[in-house]
Order: structure tokens, then sequence, then C-alpha cells
């Protein structure tokens, strides 16, 4: 039995995020700044 | 401490600045995120396209001070992502996408007709050199060549305006072209493109 669920274990991968769409989300954030002005709101981002 | 105060803490910590508890946030949440993404769009970097962009609406909305559904942190995300994914299928029901296979591939029949930049240069060098060598023709077999290859006159056009019979021009021609071919050969001249 354990050899049937061991031969394809690599088809089985969890599907995740890449580290590199989590390290551009990070800097979207750090890079995003919003700012309010006569009630109204603005976004920027600062690289 | 329960998953859903975590979250509303981590969003509480996130929105006071604290850049950490996003990370958490988006790590505690990603495989199932993706795996509910993937699960409807079968497709790896699709399903990375829509995690962005579930995560860039969040981030967006938690700065904003927009978010009001404290502690109901993930069917939130999930419903963003679900918007997302109807998003993504009705765009490509309107322009579908066309993938091609290892026997089939739709570039190897279609492409851009012009020249590159570099092919480009090449034919400009190519030019120059053989008006070089046109040059060096008698003047009778320069003056046929010329009218032929550069002002695409017949030869019958050319008969009239040399004053020679067409036998004559197209002798002319000929003689032009082997001369031609012998510059090249005897200074070993390599005019490609």
């Amino acid at each position: 039995m354990g050899k049937i669920y061991a031969t394809e274990s690599d088809k089985c991968r969890l599907v995740k995020a890449k580290p590199e769409t989590v390290k551009f989300l990070l800097a979207y954030s750090k890079s995003l700044s919003i700012t309010e002005a006569k009630g109204l709101q603005f976004e920027s981002n600062m690289n | 401490m329960d998953i859903l105060t975590e979250d509303s803490l981590l969003i509480k910590n996130y929105i006071s600045g604290d850049e950490k508890a996003l990370e958490i946030l988006i790590e505690k949440h990603n495989q199932r995120l993706s795996s509910f993404i993937y699960s409807k769009v079968n497709n790896r970097d699709i399903t990375e396209d829509i995690f962005q962009d579930t995560f860039i609406k969040v981030i967006k909305t938690l700065r904003r001070g927009t978010y009001n559904e404290e502690g109901k942190f993930l069917p939130w995300v999930m419903r963003i992502a679900h918007n997302l994914i109807i998003d993504h299928f009705r765009k490509s029901s309107r322009m579908p996408m066309f993938e091609g296979s290892d026997t089939f591939d739709i570039f190897a029949h279609i492409g851009d007709e012009k020249l590159n930049i570099e092919r480009q240069l090449i034919k400009e060098q190519i030019d120059s050199d053989l008006e070089i060598l046109v040059d060096e023709l008698p003047e009778d077999q320069k003056e046929v060549l010329i009218m032929r290859i550069y002002r695409d006159m017949s030869f019958k056009e050319i008969a009239e305006n040399t004053g020679v019979s067409i036998n004559t021009a197209l002798g002319r021609m000929r003689y032009a072209l082997i001369n031609l071919r012998k510059i090249i050969e005897q200074n070993n001249i390599a005019l490609t493109n």
C-alpha cells in the first residue's frame, strides 16, 4: 500500500503562491501610500 | 487564541503599521487561497496572478480603512478571489487565449516580415558595397544594370534609351553580372544577409 501512495508524490504537490509573489505583495504594501484630502482618498506608490 | 481572533489581531496590527503582520496573514492563508483559485482556473500562472490581485485589493482596503468585516477575514478574501476568477473567465471568453502545443506552434506560421535592426544595417552595408562594385563595371554594362535593377526598366525600354537592340542590352546585362561575380570572387567579398 505504501508503495502505491509513494510513487507519484510529485504530482500531488500543494498549490501555493510563489515566494516572489509574496515578496512583491509585501513590497507593494510598503510602497503604498494613501493620503486624504477634502474627504477624498488618493493612492500613490513610492518606489 | 482561535484562528478568527488571530486574523483580526493581525489585521489590527497591520493597519497600525506592522508590515510583518501582513506577511503572516499572507503565509497563513496562502495555501488555502491558492488551492481555491487553482481548483477553478486549473492553471498555475493564472492562479498566481489572481492570488496577487486578490491581496492587492486586500491591502488597499485595509490601508484605506474601509475593511469592516471583523472576524471574517478568510471568507472575505475568498469572495474577492471568487469575483476575480469570474472576471478572468469573462475576459478570456471575450478574448480566447490560444496556446500552442509541441506539435503546432502558431508563431512558426506567422511573423513580422520586416527586417530587424541588425538585418537592416547589414542590408544597408551590402547595398553600399554593391554600389562601389557596380561603379567598377565598364560604362555600357553599368548603364544597363542600373536601368534594369535600380530603375526597374524593361529590356525594351533600356534598348530604346541606349540606342541599341534588345539583344545587345541583354548581352550587356549578362556580362555586367558575370563581371560583378568576378570582382566579388577576386576580392573575396562576402555579400550575404
